[in-house]
């Protein structure tokens, strides 16, 4: 290939494995802005990128091709009620929020493959007929150069999830609401003598965290894998905890993040046609997301600091 | 109720909690929720077959809780358990296959080489925790995915670009005659007396030596420990550098005992994970593990009876272990209901 084939190759495939770690990443954002660690974003994910799946199979006949959009609607409400539950341990129930993650985790899959075992019998489901489709912006993917590039044959949801970033950003940093989510995060016993209830406050970004990646699933299967299985999401949710961090706790940062680290997956499964890059070992382009996060924890990268309050339960009365 | 008794009710009751919900689940989906755990019961029990595989899945459970265990009494959260394990596996694997020696010392060697793979996962986490506090969960969950690829990677390069190591040398192997016969040649073998043995070495070093005080005081409270004169950097390196020991010879089960060659992995193997839930129902003692990694060992291996013989698939069991997780990680509130339930009677 031609570098520029590859270039119009890599990056639509770039922004299509992004899309699902932005969404699931910003979900991220919000929880531990809040002081919730959700290590929960895998789980989260699978039961979104489950219900999106079963949702499309069941309802294609009568939503035409609204369905998988409306996939992404249940998706995200059945993954938020699903949240509820390490809310209530990790807030409500002061359970060690580690834990508590790492259970939801277990739970997200067990449920999804026991269901899908319990409905299709067989590991994994059938393909849906209606994906996420494909389109070129009207005008724009004329444009030489840039239209191949960022504007022909993308989908719907990754314009989506850049919005979603700028929404984010916006609700974080300029609305009031942004600004006692972030005050729960880092100060949580100022923030109650100010009048703000912090259970409140958590209890809604860890449901927004939960909602977020259920989309970020559902976007996943309906985009890239068109079925479930036990292997559909295999460490995106961890991947999208790895871009929130990398992101530096901030949803452009978090998007930015999602960007590259799709980028490396594209590279991972396209390097050996490519002719610059036949030579490199996949294995590297694999492990670049996390060797890279481990980096900008250890402060090679600008130091990375979480939330001040974040992973602490705010227990009343204490100091 | 003492704390004591409280602290072990805690774990019992949510184990009920854990199968009454895995109950209702069954019920709920249409299923015989009786005949799912009369099966789940001859999975584990019905005959010696499945008594010797069912301690041979305990084995690797035991050594990834007392790996999650050891770190925890050291007030880290290692996540990388399964990460450790894997590269441990892959290690063990390589030693079994390319060197040919006599047993006394092929088999150790294999061992230790399993432990040192596992540890050296654990340095880095515990390096950058002790000397930059980068938080160890995410390091040790990024660490994860690294070791999946990175053995991946390598089990391409040792077998010439096949997917499979060569099987070890009989001389490496776990293996045992005996125990195979004993239970009806089961893949039983002496697996579960390295993991035992490593119990016994866990309990030693926190109970009876000097650095295992200091282990656990750094748990406590590390500026306390910083302050009575002890170096917390290094005890936080050295718990986790033992953690990952612990977790690499769970590797070593599965390499030289139950398969005798490690195959790429698409995922993860979930031992690593469980083992969370073994420390947490063990409450981070040696002993306690032993007790965890029985029930969720025998849960896991089980499991694989309840498709055939009551038609619930085997999840089932994914999801009551993750509700017990759940249920233990909510203890406080199921301690707050208990002294509730003691005041009321006090009133009475």
């Amino acid at each position: 290939m031609s570098l520029l084939e590859i270039v119009y190759f890599i990056i639509p495939l770039t922004i299509s494995y992004a899309a699902p770690l932005i969404f699931t990443a910003i979900g991220g954002v919000f929880s531990e802005r809040a002081g919730v660690v959700n290590i929960g974003l895998e789980g989260l994910m699978v039961m979104g990128a489950f219900t999106g799946i079963l949702f499309n199979l069941f309802y294609a006949d009568t939503f035409g091709s609204w369905t998988p959009w409306l996939a992404l609607l249940v998706a995200m409400a059945v993954s938020a009620i699903f949240s509820i539950m390490h809310a209530v341990a990790s807030i409500t129930f002061r359970a060690d929020q580690v834990v508590s993650g790492v259970a939801i985790n277990m739970l997200g899959i067990a449920i999804a493959l026991f269901s899908v075992k319990m409905i299709f019998d067989k590991g994994q489901t059938d393909f849906i007929q209606q994906s996420i489709p494909r389109f070129n912006v009207p005008v724009l993917h004329e444009i030489p150069f840039i239209g191949p590039m960022f504007f022909t044959g993308i989908y719907g949801s990754s314009i989506l999830a850049i919005g979603l970033a700028l929404l984010a950003w916006f609700i974080i940093y300029k609305t009031p609401f942004g600004l006692r989510l972030r005050s729960v995060g880092e100060h949580p016993m100022a923030a109650d003598t100010m009048g703000i209830n912090v259970t409140k406050i958590r209890y809604i970004a860890v449901i927004i965290s939960g909602g977020l990646a259920g989309i970020g699933g559902a976007i996943y299967s309906q985009t890239m894998t068109n079925d479930f299985g036990h292997a559909t999401i295999n460490g995106q949710g961890f991947m999208a905890l790895a871009a929130m961090i990398f992101g530096k706790w901030h949803p452009i940062g978090a998007m930015g993040a999602a960007l590259f680290f799709g980028f490396a997956q594209a590279l991972a499964i396209s390097s050996s046609s490519i002719s610059y890059l036949e030579n490199v070992p996949a294995v590297y382009f694999h492990i670049l997301p996390y060797a890279l996060t481990i980096l900008a924890l250890a402060g090679f990268i600008g130091r990375a600091n979480a939330p001040k309050a974040s992973g602490q339960p705010y227990i009343k009365g204490n100091r | 109720m003492s704390n004591r008794f409280v602290n072990i009710l805690v774990p019992i009751i949510s184990i009920i909690l854990g199968l009454l919900v895995g109950a209702a689940v069954m019920w709920f989906s249409g299923y015989n929720p009786v005949m799912g755990y009369i099966a789940l019961w001859n999975g584990i029990f019905g005959d010696m077959y499945s008594i010797g595989e069912t301690i041979r899945q305990i084995s690797p459970y035991i050594l990834a809780g007392l790996a999650v265990a050891f770190a925890f009494r050291s007030g880290l959260f290692n996540i990388g358990v399964e990460g450790q394990l894997i590269v441990g596996w892959f290690a063990a694997a390589y030693v079994g296959m390319a060197f040919e020696l006599p047993k006394f010392i092929h088999l150790p060697l294999a061992l230790i080489a399993a432990a040192l793979a596992g540890a050296l996962w654990g340095l880095i986490p515990g390096i950058l925790k002790a000397t930059l506090h980068v938080h160890e969960v995410i390091v040790t969950i990024m660490m994860n995915y690294i070791a999946l690829h990175t053995v991946n990677a390598l089990i391409k390069a040792v077998s010439e670009g096949g997917y499979k190591t060569e099987r070890i040398h009989p001389t490496a192997s776990l293996r045992s005659d005996f125990l195979s016969n004993l239970t009806d040649f089961s893949t039983l073998h002496y697996g579960i007396f390295v993991a035992l043995a490593m119990v016994a070495v866990m309990w030693f070093i926190l109970e009876k030596t000097k650095t295992g005080f200091e282990l656990k005081s750094v748990g406590f409270n590390d500026h306390a420990s910083q302050y009575a004169g002890m170096n917390v950097k290094k005890n936080i390196i050295l718990s986790m550098v033992v953690s990952g020991a612990f977790a690499g010879l769970g590797g070593a089960m599965e390499a030289l005992g139950t398969f005798g060659n490690m195959v790429t992995r698409g995922g993860f193997t979930g031992i690593g994970f469980d083992g969370i839930a073994v420390a947490l129902l063990g409450a981070n003692t040696p002993l306690g593990v032993i007790f965890g990694a029985s029930l969720f060992g025998s849960l896991k291996y089980g499991a694989g009876n309840m498709p055939n013989e009551a038609g619930v698939p085997v999840e089932i069991v994914s999801i009551v272990i993750a509700l017990i997780i759940f249920f233990v990680a909510s203890g406080y509130i199921i301690r707050v209901l208990l002294s509730k339930m003691k005041k009321k009677k006090e009133a009475k």
